[in-house]
């Protein structure tokens, strides 16, 4: 179980109950301009789209201040398409019930 | 109704940003983001506490829309300029509420807060002071409202287009992906329905396509526009987006927008219900 403040990338799921939701969540990062370490700053103006098996588009939400973001989806193939001024990244990922999907996505 | 009437762009609200006639006004279901930084002299209108009745399920009055422009500063000559996150789909929403109450020129800025982010455009903090007006508003304009007995009249007969997305017309998921899909009623759609997405009609960056590319997508869904059409979706928001592509940008006048939408349909008791694609 995943704890507040502990949790690599989302947000934290303190009163989410994982047993009914499919919860895909992460966080954005810029990667610094000398390095690809994963330890670049939060992207606050970024946009996080969720896409279905097929591409349609099904949700999007803005990245908070601390670059996260999260859905609550079905089980099943999606794709994250983040924007943010001068970027543009595709990440395909797997959810299921149960477990959340936390990522962290680097632009 | 034309894309010139009705629509501005960034570069747009950008030279008219301390034009005394123009107000700009953020209109969202989260309005902390306008607090985090809008674009500069917009004011906020929340889309629940500022445009929903509360008590009843309706649009707030008449005497309540003309209280809420008044003391916003909005006149009836003022040329009103709407955006928001969610890709517009609030800001849509309060353009059809505008014209609803009669508002002579609202216009939607093209892409929204989306596109002006992406653009690296300015956001401030700073909240204007308007001096009040006596904004007067007319009587609510009803040709462009569906109600319930007027969409399961429709069953079979008019266009209906559900702007869900496909999971949400089939009755995968009960409402959009970053709520929680957590609902009283029941999942699916309007039987005869067609489902063609709110998202069709916009670029990835929140813009919408081409009035080509815009008829392609109804036309080519067999949507005769010929005939009566009723949009829905689940809450009225994303439906008055596309309201207002039918209605606004294509110029197609027998449209009404379904604000009670999924949330009203699919929680009557002995309504016809289909599911899957």
């Amino acid at each position: 179980m995943r704890t507040c403040g502990a949790t690599p990338g989302g947000p934290s799921l303190d009163g989410i109950d994982l047993s009914k939701q499919t919860v895909i969540q992460g966080q954005v990062l810029r990667d610094g301009s000398s390095d690809s370490v994963p330890n670049g700053a939060a992207v606050t103006n970024g946009h996080v789209r969720l896409l279905d098996a097929d591409g349609e588009f099904t949700a999007e939400v803005p990245t908070n201040q601390e670059g996260q973001f999260r859905f609550f989806a079905a089980p099943g193939s999606w794709t994250l398409v983040v924007q943010a001024p001068g970027a543009r990244v595709e990440k395909k990922i797997v959810a299921a019930q149960g477990a959340p999907t936390d990522v962290v996505i680097h632009i | 109704m034309s894309r010139e009437t009705s629509l501005v762009t960034a570069d747009w609200v950008a030279q008219n940003l301390n034009n005394p006639k123009v107000v700009i006004v953020e209109v969202d279901e989260d309005t902390t983001l306008y607090a985090q930084g809008h674009i500069e002299n917009a004011i906020t209108f929340h889309w629940r506490e500022d445009l929903q009745d509360g008590l009843i399920r309706d649009l707030i009055s008449k005497e309540k829309f003309e209280a809420l422009l008044s003391k916003s500063g909005i006149s009836n000559d003022s040329t009103v300029i709407l955006y928001g996150g969610n890709n517009n789909w609030f800001a849509t929403y309060a353009f059809w509420y505008f014209k609803v109450y009669g508002h002579a020129d609202v216009r939607l800025l093209d892409g929204g807060r989306k596109r002006w982010e992406l653009d690296a455009r300015a956001f401030v903090t700073e909240v204007p002071v308007r001096t009040a007006t006596r904004y007067v508003a007319k009587e609510r304009d009803n040709s462009i409202r569906a109600f319930r007995d007027e969409v399961v009249a429709a069953i079979g007969t008019k266009n209906i287009v559900d702007v869900r997305s496909p999971a949400e017309f089939s009755g995968e998921l009960a409402a959009p992906a970053h709520l929680p899909q957590e609902s009283g009623q029941i999942k699916g759609h309007i039987p005869t329905a067609k489902n063609i997405p709110w998202s069709k009609a916009a670029n990835e960056d929140g813009t919408f396509k081409s009035d080509a590319e815009l008829k392609e997508i109804y036309q080519g869904a067999g949507v005769d526009l010929s005939k009566d059409t009723i949009a829905y979706c689940r809450i009225g928001e994303r439906s008055a987006f596309s309201w207002f592509v039918l209605h606004e940008l294509l110029g197609v006048n027998n449209v009404k927008n379904y604000d009670g939408s999924w949330t009203e349909y699919g929680s009557l008791v002995g309504v016809p219900v289909a599911v899957g694609a």
